[in-house]
């Protein structure tokens, strides 16, 4: 999973992320969604929403817990899968060896990545 | 109009309604928020999506049927929509954003699973987080899983028809697939709110001042990120995850 040049793309991202709130130091960063909002507001200023959400998180931190509930469950996951795809493959190479066969080069996947 | 049909409408108006009564805080999220859409477009585009979820609930179990073992596979696809559209990401413009992650679902498992995928994501939002929103949910839906993940599967797909590498491929569609929800949320939201003066053009050049730029690094990120995620596919031998779902196209083992 981490190779070079995963770590290289995992950096520029960082980078991408971190950039900005060097750029504005001043800016809020406040939701895109508040400033659609607005723009509706600008457009038509008498529309009101004819329907509220059904609950709403009490507080901020109760908001950005969620979020984050929800991008642990996610990110878990996908650790999960990778750390089972690399012991089945590891699992897979030593059975192959045990064989005394050649590896699996069907796919050419031997010493991928 | 069949009765049946009738009923279920009028059902789910009355649900809305006694949702919208009983619940009287102050919406804010970053797909089109709760109410943000009159009602008639609501239910327009709810009718446009549902479809497409068919769809991709049939697709679900025929991949699983005929290829047990990609369940974890699409758990994986899924996985990653959940991350992504939880972080909030600080933009150029100033204003945070989120990806949406649909891209390399619509890759592995074709656009209509994307949509599932979305609808799940985007119901567990709009109940817990109050992001989104059930009222809006069709046409998040529709932004996200039907729109953003047919470009980015039709983009990969003319990319590697192109000869362009599967990496590169797989970047240009996450990216693009990205930045297009939000160009059609803006488009959603002109339609709902066209300019006085402008009509619907103007309306949607407001609104995509407001998306369209601060999209355009996550975009990148979206797609740099499902390369990571493909690297990783690609080390731990499942070469032939995107073979399965191109069966009769073009051979992707290089």
């Amino acid at each position: 999973m981490l190779n070079r040049q995963n770590i290289i793309l995992l950096l520029l991202v960082a980078v991408l992320a971190a950039a900005p709130l060097v750029m504005h130091k001043e800016a809020s960063f406040g939701g895109s969604d508040d400033q659609a909002q607005e723009a509706i507001a600008s457009v038509n200023p008498d529309y009101k929403p004819w329907m509220n959400v059904i609950w709403e998180p009490p507080s901020s931190e109760t908001e950005s817990f969620l979020f984050a509930l929800q991008a642990a469950i996610g990110a878990g996951f996908i650790g999960y899968f990778f750390g089972y795809c690399r012991g089945r493959k590891t699992a897979q190479s030593e059975k192959s060896s045990k064989d005394k066969l050649a590896p699996n080069t069907k796919l050419g996947l031997n010493g991928q990545g | 109009m069949k009765e049946g049909i009738k009923l279920k409408i009028s059902l789910l108006v009355l649900y809305f309604g006694i949702v919208g009564l009983i619940s009287p805080a102050v919406g804010h999220a970053m797909h089109i928020m709760e109410g943000f859409l009159p009602q008639e477009h609501a239910f327009a585009w709810l009718a446009v999506v549902l479809p497409f979820i068919a769809w991709g609930m049939r697709k679900i179990s025929s991949t699983l049927k005929d290829n047990p073992e990609r369940k974890l596979l699409l758990g994986l696809a899924a996985a990653f929509i959940f991350v992504l559209s939880a972080l909030k990401i600080p933009s150029v413009t100033g204003s945070s954003s989120h990806a949406t992650g649909v891209g390399l679902s619509a890759i592995l498992f074709g656009p209509a699973v994307s949509s599932v995928l979305s609808g799940i994501v985007l119901v567990f939002q709009a109940l817990l987080l109050a992001h989104g929103g059930i009222s809006t949910w069709g046409a998040n839906t529709f932004s996200m899983g039907v729109a953003g993940a047919f470009v980015a599967w039709g983009l990969f797909k003319t990319c590697r028809m192109l000869g362009v590498s599967e990496k590169v491929a797989v970047f240009l569609a996450a990216a693009c697939g990205d930045w297009v929800t939000y160009m059609v949320t803006a488009g959603q939201l002109a339609f709902a709110f066209p300019d006085p003066v402008g009509g619907v053009w103007v309306s949607f050049t407001k609104f995509m001042s407001v998306f369209a730029i601060t999209q355009i690094p996550l975009a990148i990120s979206e797609g740099l990120l499902s390369v990571v995620v493909y690297n990783g596919l690609l080390r731990y031998g499942q070469q032939g995850i995107i073979d399965i779902w191109w069966k009769g196209g073009k051979a992707n083992v290089k």
